[in-house]
């Protein structure tokens, strides 16, 4: 069974710089990816595609618009909990 | 090695049979068994073509037909149950395993029925055999989930059998291959389809009840009745336009879901049929080239789906819930089951080198090619939002996130072993593809792996997380709270019931009205006892508002 415990050992994750560390190595890999657009050669199909970057653009966009339209439909979906159980 | 047309069915309902009287491992070993060598036998015997046919009354039921396309279900069916009985061998329930085998048994009877008549057969013995995975959590909220679910799932069968009569009345042929809506019962069977495949509106009864189905049930449930459905529909309309559209619905409506449900088994509810509406819209589409999309993603689909419900099912297993509010810091105790799962979050969000990347490229491509540009962007939005539910959601509030301080165990090996399964094939899949394009059923040149696809899809998927990032450093994301969000399952559980109410109420008010003469004659003092005493009583109340209607309804008629 689950215990919550007084665990005093310090995890990966525990320690900030160690987050810092993999949040740089990330920020640097989305650049390069977003540098590699101008370099290689792209065989592309759509005219979105001509615009450099649309794949980042486009995951980052999507992304945050997904999230706050998500967060405005809470406004009108969101119930209690219980909000079957009662009187059914 | 043995007759090669013995239906794939058959070694599965005898595991069940034998499944009953036999316990521990006896019964681990025999449960093991069916999948093992029912997989073998179909992968080493079988060719195209094999036909079996036995005479019922007057029908001749095609128990057992071969082709490419039923071949590569069968295959990952096989697959998926072996798995699957590995992961649940640690239960001690017998009604699990035997609905476990029967159900599994049933997909196989589904997916190699050649005709109208056994795939109605195999269609029920899914759903009474997959309605004890529900009930088997034995809680109040299960059961009513369970009975929701069986009242979906009836119709679907309702529908099909009255699509097949119809279908039959004007073609004379209950043989199952292509049918499409322009044939007479075309609609009906499409529909009874889709309540299986979880078409917008027809979709509740699998984000209700698969989250409240048993820790191992959902990971069961989530593999063979929707894909039995999306081979049928492969089968039966192939090209047929209106799936592209309720495909590109699927894929977008659920991920909103997704953002703000907070049990992670919904959530991957929602996602399953995001994950289906790729399959939807492919076989819509109906080129070679989107059909063996629609296949290989259902391939692969079954693998890394079955891998983060299991994942789910193993924390479900350990703490008890699995609300995103609740949870977090796990992989400090299981982080076997945290790789694991990161491996099917991979794999889920079409990461390059993971088993989704090489099949869901399929239908992106198909769609371009047939110049559907807009329905392209709408898949390429829902692709970014698989990986905000599926890829971060749930690997990072169940296992990181904040630390909840629940410190608990790592699964039982079992599950450990059955996950690492489904995840090896999940990498193998992803880093070579052609052996799984080499089962596709159509002969199509396509290879995924190209700078420009690789480095397109890495920019989207990092970007995407890359706004995650932002999004949770600001506290911009919403909140994970206990709450219901509704969804179409409204119109049943709540509107309903206060039309039906609404109606009653009505209804007897009309009546009292009605009586009122009858009232005031009992109060003039002649002796109208009896009259009133005949008039009144409760039966025949009842009974003249029953003579009444037919009256009236004889009168309309």
């Amino acid at each position: 069974m689950d215990k919550h415990s007084s665990d005093k050992k310090r995890y990966f994750f525990d320690k900030s710089e160690n987050v810092e560390k993999l949040l740089k190595v990330f920020y640097v890999v989305c650049g390069l990816l977003f540098i590699l657009d101008f370099v290689i050669h792209r065989h592309i199909s759509t005219n979105w595609e001509k615009l450099p970057g649309f794949y980042a653009l486009y995951g980052f966009v999507a992304f945050v618009v997904l999230v706050v339209i998500s967060h405005l439909l809470r406004r009108l979906l969101m119930r209690k909990e219980d909000y079957y159980d009662v009187d059914e | 090695m043995w007759m090669n047309n013995l239906p794939p069915f058959i070694p599965f309902f005898l595991a069940a049979l034998l499944a009953l009287i036999t316990r521990r491992h006896l019964r681990s070993a025999l449960m093991l068994a069916a999948p093992l060598l029912g997989g073998l036998h179909l992968w080493l015997d079988v060719p195209e073509g094999v036909l079996l046919s036995v005479s019922l009354l007057e029908f001749d039921l095609t128990l057992m037909r071969s082709d490419r396309l039923s071949l590569i279900f069968g295959y990952i069916f096989h697959i998926a149950a072996f798995v699957l009985v590995l992961y649940t061998l640690h239960l001690k329930d017998t009604m699990q395993h035997v609905a476990g085998l029967i159900y599994a048994g049933s997909a196989m009877g589904a997916v190699f029925a050649g005709d109208l008549i056994t795939l109605f057969i195999f269609w029920e013995l899914l759903v009474i055999s997959s309605v004890f995975l529900i009930w088997a959590r034995r809680s109040v909220r299960a059961t009513r989930a369970g009975m929701r679910y069986l009242v979906f799932q009836v119709s679907s069968g309702v529908l099909l059998l009255a699509g097949t009569l119809i279908h039959y009345r004007y073609t004379g042929s209950l043989e199952f291959n292509f049918i499409g809506i322009e044939s007479p019962g075309g609609w009906l069977i499409l529909l009874a389809f889709g309540i299986k495949c979880a078409f917008p509106f027809l979709h509740n009864w699998l984000t209700d009840a698969y989250p409240e189905s048993t820790p191992t049930g959902a990971a069961v449930l989530s593999v063979f009745t929707t894909k039995v459905a999306v081979y049928t529909l492969a089968r039966g309309f192939p090209g047929t336009d209106i799936l592209i559209y309720i495909g590109a619905v699927m894929t977008c409506f659920p991920i909103f879901y997704a953002v703000i449900e907070n049990d992670l088994r919904r959530v991957l509810s929602y996602s399953l049929i995001n994950q289906l509406g790729f399959m939807v819209t492919g076989i819509g589409l109906g080129t070679a080239l989107a059909l063996n999309g629609a296949v290989a993603h259902a391939f692969s689909h079954i693998l890394y789906k079955s891998l983060l419900f299991m994942s789910m099912g193993a924390v479900l297993y350990r703490v008890g819930n699995v609300y995103a509010s609740d949870l977090g810091g796990l992989y400090k105790t299981m982080p076997k089951t945290t790789v694991l799962c990161i491996i099917g979050a991979a794999s889920i969000s079409a990461l390059p080198l993971f088993s989704g990347f090489v099949s869901k490229s399929f239908v992106m491509t198909a769609l371009l090619e047939e110049g559907h540009q807009y329905i392209w962007l709408a898949l390429l939005f829902a692709s970014a939002g698989v990986l905000h539910h599926a890829g971060i959601k749930v690997p990072y509030f169940a296992f990181f996130a904040h630390d909840s301080g629940i410190r608990t165990r790592e699964a039982p090996t079992n599950m450990i072993v059955a996950m690492f399964i489904a995840a090896t094939l999940c990498i193998l899949i992803g880093v070579f593809p052609q052996y799984l394009y080499a089962l596709l059923p159509w002969d199509v040149d396509y290879w995924p792996y190209d700078i420009t696809h690789v480095v397109a899809q890495l920019q989207l998927l990092f970007f995407a997380a890359l706004a995650f990032i932002w999004m949770e450093k600001r506290h911009y994301a919403p909140a994970e709270l206990h709450a219901v969000n509704i969804d179409a399952e409204w119109l049943y559980r709540k509107a309903l019931p206060v039309i039906a109410n609404g109606t009653r109420n009505i209804a007897a008010r009309t009546y009292a009205a009605a009586r009122l003469p009858l009232t005031i004659l009992s109060r003039i003092p002649v002796n109208t006892r009896d009259v009133e005493g005949w008039l009144t009583g409760n039966l025949t109340e009842r009974l003249l508002v029953l003579l009444t209607i037919f009256i009236v309804v004889g009168l309309w008629v």
